[in-house]
């Protein structure tokens, strides 16, 4: 009966195109947005996973302040001294690396030519913690830092917009109103969401606080530690001397925190859980919905075909055999929307991905779950409307005017 | 046809094909309650031409609904071959009027936007008859009513005469004994209505199939070997003809 059932309702389907898309829409809706947002999610997830190994796994990084739930942070802390940084540097066994991470953006100069970028300034042990190499020229050293050299790294960004893409290196480039002489160009790192991570300077810190902030304290320290199964002991040794040198009672809390990648993962998936949880919502909200529209679409479609009803009933048609037809009608309706919705869905979520620079994730379990919640919200939601149609009275349903 | 199942299903004493014995058929309740059968006893013969006229309201279209188990008697009892109605099943009911009645509406009742060959075949998927086998026997039928060629059709394409071939096709194509006509000539012109008849006539004739037919057209019920009229929901006359058989 299944089989003649499926045929029979794509018809009826058919013959009222316009309503029957329209019905569909709050399926389609809710099921595209499901299928869409769990493959932003993963998109989402996979980017920043990338990010976080392209940062070295044995990366830690401290801040002044503790996050109190989400990205709530507690302010009017000290920042870091340099005093802090050369305290890790001489007692912490487990650091191998540690340096001094500011930023600001300035008005960048060469030639005729200028740009808002990016300006950092980091000790030279930032880039053996990034792993982050030069295309052309040199990476400065512990003597540039030493001295406060006039001397800048640039991004490829920069090259391209203001040196034109000629080499830019031995150029006075100018920042606000210092100069400092290129001896480098950084590997491409390509472009984050918002955020192009090649437009950007970078300079010794000394330089950096001495010429552009004026003052050599810190909001951030990076460090690595020896290695990655030392990350937890390298954590606790910058835990216990920043609070000696901070003058934190035994027993009171910190006013600084120490992260490591798996810190930032952990957030993102707290926050993925968040927006799954929300999503969930709105998609349930959404099938409802959808699911209150086929219904009453399908109460519209026994009453107009009552008659029809009627006739197959004289013919021969048991009960169970309307039932059927109905209930296949509006799990037709329900799964057909489905589907719409899941390739909506990831036409959706591949546009944001191109147009974010994120990688495009086809949602393995969230599709066929989709699917198969909205063929059961079409029998829920076909379920009455089917016995009302299976209860009519064979001839009654043929007298119906 | 009818002569097998009655050779099956009789026991002792052969009983007629159709049989109603003291009905009633009461429509609501308490004040309102409506008296439209008032203890109707009929018999019909395997293979009868039966003609039920009477004025509108006077319980020809009641009975025939009870005869096609699409309705059950309030009281009294109906059998068919013997076997009493009342006690079946709906899902038994169905059965009943899937294989052994086929149904002729005034309104013709097709499916709109559907092709002929579909409505035909339309009792046999109740039936359980496989797609190929379906068209082959719709084809059959269509053919039968003199609608070869015309099987894709759809209704809204077909004249009110074809229309109602169709709707005969579609009665005999599970090779029912009985057919019930319900006024198959009221809204058709009297040339129309006449090939209809003649229709009817020839699978009674050709078939052995018993037809029964309200009507309320004189000429039309002048065809048939048994009247029947009713008034006021009862039987008034009751008369067969001589059987040509």
């Amino acid at each position: 009966m299944i089989v003649p059932s499926t045929g029979l309702a794509f018809s009826a389907l058919l013959r009222n195109k316009m309503r029957s898309a329209l019905t569909m829409l709050g399926i389609i809706i809710g099921v595209g947005a499901v299928v869409m947002m769990q493959s932003m999610g993963g998109g989402a997830t996979a980017y920043v996973s990338e990010a976080i190994s392209g940062l070295g796994s044995n990366m830690l990084f401290v801040i002044p302040g503790t996050q109190r739930g989400m990205g709530q942070l507690t302010t009017g802390v000290p920042l870091f001294t340099m005093g802090d940084l050369d305290a890790i540097r001489h007692l912490a066994r487990d650091v191998a690396l540690v340096t001094p991470a500011g930023s600001r953006v300035e008005r960048v100069v060469y030639g005729g030519r200028n740009r808002s970028s990016a300006v950092g300034g980091v000790g030279p042990e930032y880039f053996e913690i990034r792993s982050w190499g030069v295309t052309s020229g040199r990476l400065y050293t512990q003597e540039d830092e030493r001295q406060g050299g006039s001397v800048c790294l640039i991004g490829q960004t920069i090259v391209d917009d203001i040196f034109l893409s000629r080499s830019p290196l031995g150029k006075d480039l100018r920042v606000r109103d210092k100069t400092c002489r290129v001896i480098g160009v950084l590997e491409s790192k390509g472009a984050a969401v918002g955020t192009d991570q090649d437009d950007t300077v970078f300079m010794p810190y000394s330089t950096f606080t001495r010429r552009l902030v004026g003052s050599d304290r810190t909001a951030t320290i990076l460090a690595a530690a020896v290695s990655t199964d030392r990350i937890d002991e390298a954590k606790e040794e910058m835990i216990e001397i920043l609070r000696r040198r901070r003058h934190i009672a035994p027993g009171d809390d910190d006013n600084f925190s120490v992260r490591d990648p798996r810190d930032i993962q952990a957030v993102l998936q707290s926050v993925m859980g968040m927006l799954t949880t929300l999503l969930a919502g709105v998609a349930a909200v959404s099938l409802v919905v959808g699911g209150i529209g086929i219904m009453n679409i399908m109460l519209v479609s026994v009453t107009e075909r009552t008659r029809e009803i009627g006739v197959r009933l004289a013919i021969g048609a048991r009960s169970r055999d309307i039932l059927t037809q109905f209930l296949v009608e509006a799990t037709t309706l329900s799964a057909v929307g489905g589907g719409i919705g899941i390739v909506f869905g990831l036409v959706g979520a591949w546009a944001v991905a191109r147009g974010l620079h994120v990688p495009f994730v086809i949602p393995g379990i969230s599709m066929p779950v989709a699917f198969a919640v909205s063929v059961l919200v079409g029998i829920a939601f076909g379920v009455w409307p089917a016995r009302k149609a299976a209860r009519l009275h064979p001839l009654e349903a043929l007298r119906f005017e | 046809m009818g002569s097998s199942t009655s050779d099956t299903l009789s026991r002792g004493r052969d009983p007629a094909l159709l049989s109603l014995r003291g009905v009633t058929k009461v429509y609501g309740q308490g004040g309102a309650a409506v008296r439209a059968l008032d203890g109707v006893d009929l018999d019909i013969g395997t293979g009868e031409f039966v003609a039920i006229t009477g004025a509108s309201g006077s319980g020809k279209s009641t009975t025939m609904s009870i005869i096609g188990c699409l309705d059950v008697p309030t009281g009294g009892e109906y059998r068919i071959e013997g076997l009493p109605v009342q006690d079946l099943s709906s899902d038994v009911l169905a059965a009943l009027r899937n294989t052994r009645f086929g149904f002729v509406f005034q309104q013709f009742n097709l499916l709109a936007r559907t092709s002929a060959l579909e409505n035909v075949a339309m009792p046999l998927v109740y039936a359980g008859v496989g797609s190929r086998e379906r068209s082959v026997r719709a084809r059959e039928a269509l053919a039968a009513v003199g609608l070869a060629g015309r099987e894709q059709a759809r209704t809204n394409e077909l004249s009110g005469g074809e229309q109602q071939r169709v709707a005969i096709a579609r009665a005999i194509v599970n090779q029912p004994e009985i057919v019930l006509a319900d006024e198959p000539t009221g809204n058709l012109d009297s040339r129309m209505g006449e090939e209809i008849m003649q229709l009817l006539l020839a699978l009674n004739r050709d078939r052995g199939i018993t037809v029964i037919m309200v009507t309320h057209d004189a000429h039309c019920a002048a065809h048939a070997q048994h009247q029947v009229v009713f008034r006021d929901g009862r039987i008034v006359d009751n008369a067969r003809g001589v059987d040509p058989s």
